[in-house]
């Protein structure tokens, strides 16, 4: 069972080989696929309430670390680790208010629209090499389509409080959130006209190999990199930019009259998020699964392409979330900025920046090309290191194993 | 029944009744909502049908843009907590006959095209498609690479011979030796950019912040 479970294409394709067990009838296409996508949902949704759950704790952590005192230690085992359970058990058994002024409604159904928001944009993010729920041509584009509708939920959740700090908070978070959103888009469309692509799934095959095939190393991406990652900070509501839940001078910001469970909700999104916008950092910048040194072509060539997606499904994970710690980090050690320094940074720095870093990209190879006649410095272009099934693999380069690998996939496709 | 239908009509009926309650609704906030709903909707049969360019486009521009941006303004400008809107007897009677109007007008249009031959020709498209050279398949969406192209002025269905669907539907057979390039949409794509950026700048224009002149004495 294990070994068709390994050499079937798709979740889907192996029940569809199977039986159900008692009455031993076999598993229709349309079965398989609902009974796939539920196992699939279910594991993008424990990877949407883990990192909750677990960066909330490395957050005490880090901060008792950072601000020299000791963090959780009480509550359960070794480091506190049951924080984060106790927490949770605090907050379901909160009552759910809903104020007398309050829009009962709306005010039940903007944090829904939050977490709706980061969950789905979970679908496309490629977890390893061909791990994404959907390998869409336009990956980033629904991405950042999706990560928009987040500010939505904020003002609503703001508007319908019936308060004026609810709203204050509201209007802050959304300017905040909707300004950073326009260089947060230009950086991310750096490594992706250094790739020629918005399919994350192909920008992070074509950094694999090693890690000079890396966007980061891209002199323009280098910054393009910095600039994407302070903004993606700024649109997770994160500190120094979290004005809006700026507790001691906003009284919490738009989450004033949340409490409970919807109160949770928001940072459950909040943390999901962060997470992602570092997920897309990894896949657009940092190689995605690739480990750097070609290790995973070996393991792929020895021990089959199943064992390699799991060990740069890891790779992937630890690198993602060392940027949430990177995150959190820059939480702690950074004075919140005022609102009009927020707005000054994004409108007066960030965009022009990275306006000047989308020109420099583009300009790029083409200058080079005309100094050097190369469209890159180290390594070929990366154009090169598509997938060409019709031509001989070669055996010398550092692409070689990926190669035979994207031929042997494209000659089961065209078979199948 | 299908998922794929069973999907169209959920999808389909929530697009409706979000909106029939944003014509019905008079809270100005919760018509936003549901405007989300009758929009996010449209996006998600755009996905359904193969477009996802245009699915994301719909959720980029509409939802993430428009309504944020009328939610905004209703926030910044609205007086009391919860602003009502109540629209008069004549107002309704015009705006559902220029509804009226414009149902016609969609179902002529639908009405017009032969669904059957349309379905026929992006059957065999589909078949035809270059899977191997990276194209995903047609349910994953593969919009994005046509279309950009087309605004780049090559015509991939044209002008690369792919001509998906053409020859073997008996549509037409493509003509021996090199043709002119089509032009594609380069022409009215830069043309809606400058026209973008000229809206831009007059906007800026208008929104400076305007000094009086103070006379020296």
């Amino acid at each position: 069972m294990m070994d068709t479970l390994l050499a079937a294409n798709s979740l889907a394709e192996f029940l569809q080989t199977q039986t159900i067990p008692f009455c031993g009838c076999p598993i229709d296409a349309t079965t398989a696929m609902v009974l796939a996508a539920i196992v699939h949902v279910a594991l993008v949704g424990a990877w949407f309430g883990l990192p909750a759950g677990l960066f909330i704790w490395a957050e005490r952590k880090i901060s008792g670390r950072i601000q020299d005192r000791l963090g959780p230690t009480r509550t359960g085992g070794r480091f506190g680790w049951l924080q984060s359970l106790a927490d949770g058990a605090k907050l379901i058994q909160k009552e759910d208010l809903v104020p007398a002024d309050a829009d009962g409604l709306m005010f039940r159904l903007a944090p829904y629209i939050v977490v709706v928001a980061s969950f789905a944009a979970y679908l496309v993010l490629p977890f390893s090499d061909g791990w994404s729920a959907l390998g869409l041509d336009v990956g980033l584009f629904l991405t950042f389509a999706i990560l928009s509708l987040e500010v939505l939920g904020v003002i609503l959740a703001g508007y319908s409080s019936g308060s004026k700090w609810a709203l204050f908070g509201a209007i802050r978070e959304s300017a905040q959130m909707v300004s950073y959103e326009i260089p947060m888009a230009i950086c991310a469309l750096c490594p992706i006209i250094t790739a020629g692509t918005l399919n994350l799934n192909e920008i992070g095959q074509l950094q694999s190999g090693g890690f000079w095939n890396w966007n980061i190393l891209h002199p323009f991406n280098f910054f393009a990199f910095f600039v994407y990652f302070t903004c993606a900070t700024a649109s997770c509501k994160r500190a120094p930019f979290d004005l809006a839940e700026a507790e001691s001078e906003l009284v919490a910001g738009f989450l004033t009259e949340y409490s409970g469970m919807r109160w949770s909700f928001f940072f459950l999104a909040e943390y999901a998020s962060m997470f992602l916008v570092s997920g897309l950092a990894t896949v657009l910048f940092l190689g995605g699964w690739d480990d750097g040194f070609g290790i995973l072509g070996v393991v792929k060539a020895n021990a089959g392409s199943f064992v390699a997606n799991a060990l740069g499904l890891v790779i992937f994970l630890k690198k993602a979330s060392l940027l949430v710690c990177v995150q959190i980090w820059v939480r702690w050690t950074l004075p919140r900025l005022r609102i009009d320094q927020v707005m000054t940074t994004c409108l007066k720095y960030l965009i022009p920046i990275s306006c000047v870093l989308f020109a420099g990209t583009v300009a790029y190879p083409l200058v080079l090309v005309m100094m050097s006649g190369n469209a890159s410095i180290i390594g070929e272009p990366a154009g090169n290191r598509l997938v060409q099934p019709h031509q001989p693999v070669k055996q010398a380069s550092s692409g070689a194993n990926k190669q035979t690998q994207m031929t042997a996939a494209a000659a089961e496709r065209s078979g199948r | 029944m299908n998922v794929e239908t069973l999907l169209f009509w959920l999808f389909a009926l929530l697009a409706c009744g979000g909106a029939i309650s944003v014509a019905v609704s008079q809270n100005v906030v919760r018509m936003a909502f549901s405007l989300v709903l009758c929009l996010g909707s449209t996006a998600v049969m755009f996905l359904l049908l193969g477009a996802d360019f245009v699915g994301a486009t719909q959720l980029m521009v509409y939802v993430g843009g428009t309504v944020v941006l009328l939610v905004f303004g209703v926030m910044l400008t609205a007086t009391g907590p919860h602003t009502k809107i109540k629209s008069s007897g004549a107002d309704a009677i015009l705006s559902g006959l220029i509804g009226v109007v414009f149902l016609f007008i969609v179902s002529t249009t639908v009405t017009a095209v032969d669904w059957g031959d349309a379905k026929q020709k992006i059957l065999i498209g589909t078949h035809q498609r270059d899977e191997s050279r990276g194209f995903n398949p047609e349910q994953q969406g593969n919009t994005t690479r046509p279309l950009g192209l087309s605004f780049l002025s090559v015509r991939a269905d044209r002008d690369l011979k792919l001509n998906i669907g053409g020859e073997a539907a008996g549509l037409g057979k493509s003509e021996e030796g090199l043709k002119p390039l089509s032009s594609g949409y380069l022409l009215p794509f830069e043309i809606v950019s400058i026209h973008l950026l000229v809206v831009l700048v007059g906007a800026s224009y208008l929104a400076r912040a305007k000094r009086r002149v103070t006379t020296s004495q």
